[in-house]
């Protein structure tokens, strides 16, 4: 087991209302450091929505907590990496992809000559993610794949202790998909809380270690095994494991 | 030679370059954002509002309305962006709204006893009008606009491609989009009457819009910016000195030659 100093993430009771109607309602799990908590669901199940309110973007009712191993709440502000469904990048921007990680994830202004070092620094993070040499392309003209790694690299530096993945659910193809997914085992390995809206249950099935079934609230949470054998799970997909609900 | 710079002997020529190689950098600056955020109807809107801002100080008998125009485009931007935030209704009909009501409401409470015409200065500008003294002035709100672009561009920037990701980094969001209008409201009123409405945001947006045809990172974008503005700035200045013809149109001119040029070289 891991030993971060945010050992785990609680989620208390949050409900997020939007014009009164609760899109998400009484959702209460744990999420722990190194491991991968999977959200699945048909799409409007929430999901997006409920990330969106642990990220503190939308205000909710109940609570979300940072724990160490004791489970006394974190005194620090727990450090987030958050990579979106979709981010549309105006296509004629003159950022690069360095400009947009030196914004992200530096204090230096973007707009001056960049440092050498800096460029290093940064370099060899996006190498982990086999886009080093996406660093001087235009960040509007980056294909699905590209932009989901550049996307994640940005989210792990400085290195989070939870990162939230929003998995896309188009514009990324198969390979790509298999890129971020191996990426995702690597940082497993390096001590953060692993939340993911996932599309392919294939992938949820073999490599999360809980998985979590929402329509608005929680149908099912558990082990991948146990979730997938769930009368909730069958009644969700009745398709079974295909990759799209 | 000598002849091209004989306009150097006049003291009001002299001060006005000054005004130009200040002025124009100072907006080409804050255009670069503006224009990246799509924000350019919005800083039209915001320069719009200096005729209520005005008409108010008139109407309450304030003697340097300036200030009023002042305080009154600050709250003008900070509603404006707050409207444009809540997405309660589309962003370009808010800011239409906002703009046609700065200037109904402004020609409205100027033209009360028929004194519209007094206030043509406002629409126009005068680059030559400018004092020794106002050089300084401007200067200080130069250096005041590079402080907050070292300190704060990072946020600008990361809010106007993501809020999301940028709240993740525990960026303020609110107060960075906030503090953007602010700073733009704040340097258009002061600008605006050497320039005059009709044609600050051509100012502000041009010198901008001509570097993204051809700038390839964030670094040249500003630099190109800043060049294209001084170029600009210095060439519509001595143009206008000799054909007899207004500065401030004269250089937008030039601006709008330089967009054009650059629009033919873009990447694609």
């Amino acid at each position: 087991m891991s030993t971060c100093g945010l050992h785990c993430l609680k989620i208390n009771h949050i409900t997020v209302r939007v014009g009164g109607q609760p899109l998400v309602e009484d959702v209460s799990l744990h999420a722990h450091c190194g491991e991968i908590t999977a959200f699945i669901g048909r799409n409007g199940a929430g999901k997006s929505t409920l990330f969106k309110a642990i990220l503190g973007e939308l205000s909710h009712e109940g609570e979300v907590v940072f724990s160490g191993h004791d489970g006394i709440p974190a005194k620090k502000k727990p450090r987030i990496g958050y990579v979106p469904q979709s981010l549309n990048i105006d296509p004629g921007t003159p950022a690069t992809v360095l400009d947009l990680a030196v914004t992200y994830t530096s204090r230096w202004p973007a707009f001056l000559p960049i440092p050498r070092r800096l460029r290093r620094e940064i370099e060899a993070h996006f190498a982990k993610f086999n886009a080093a040499g996406l660093l001087d392309k235009p960040a509007g003209r980056l294909s699905g794949g590209e932009l989901q790694r550049v996307l994640l690299a940005i989210a792990t530096r400085p290195h989070p202790d939870m990162l939230i993945l929003d998995e896309p659910v188009s514009g990324v193809d198969e390979s790509g998909l298999q890129q971020v997914y191996a990426l995702l085992e690597q940082l497993r390995l390096e001590d953060m809380v692993i939340l993911l809206i996932s599309h392919d249950l294939q992938y949820v099935r073999r490599h999360a270690d809980r998985v979590v079934l929402l329509d608005r609230k929680v149908l099912a949470k558990g082990s991948p095994a146990d979730v997938f054998a769930s009368e909730a799970f069958r009644t969700a997909f009745p398709m079974g494991g295909d990759r799209h609900e | 030679m000598s002849e091209l710079f004989s306009w150097w002997q006049y003291e009001f020529m002299r001060v006005a370059l000054g005004a130009v190689v200040l002025l124009v950098p100072l907006l080409a600056l804050l255009g670069t954002l503006v224009v990246n955020n799509r924000m350019s109807f919005f800083s039209d809107a915001l320069g719009h509002s200096a005729l209520t801002g005005v008409a108010i100080g008139v109407v309450a008998g304030v003697s340097d309305y300036r200030w009023v125009m002042l305080v009154f485009a600050v709250v003008f931007a900070l509603l404006m962006n707050r409207i444009r935030r809540s997405r309660l209704a589309s962003t370009d009909t808010v800011i239409g709204v906002f703009s046609s009501v700065g200037v109904a409401l402004g020609l409205t409470l100027l033209s009360r006893n028929g004194n519209l015409a007094n206030y043509q200065s406002l629409l126009v500008g005068d680059v030559l009008s400018i004092t020794r003294g106002e050089l300084w002035l401007l200067a200080v709100a130069l250096m005041g606009t590079v402080a907050v672009w070292l300190v704060c561009f990072n946020g600008f920037h990361a809010v106007s491609v993501s809020p999301s990701i940028a709240r993740s980094k525990g960026i303020p969001v609110g107060l960075m989009d906030n503090l953007f209008v602010v700073l733009v409201a704040v340097v258009v009123m002061l600008a605006i009457r050497w320039v005059g409405l009709l044609l600050i945001n051509a100012m502000l947006i041009l010198p901008a819009a001509a570097s993204r045809n051809v700038a390839r990172s964030m670094r040249s974008f500003h630099v190109l910016a800043v060049v294209f503005g001084l170029f600009a700035g210095v060439l519509g200045l001595t143009l206008s000195y000799y054909n007899g013809v207004a500065t401030g149109p004269t250089i937008i001119l030039v601006l709008a030659a330089v967009f054009f040029g650059t629009f033919l070289l873009r990447k694609r």
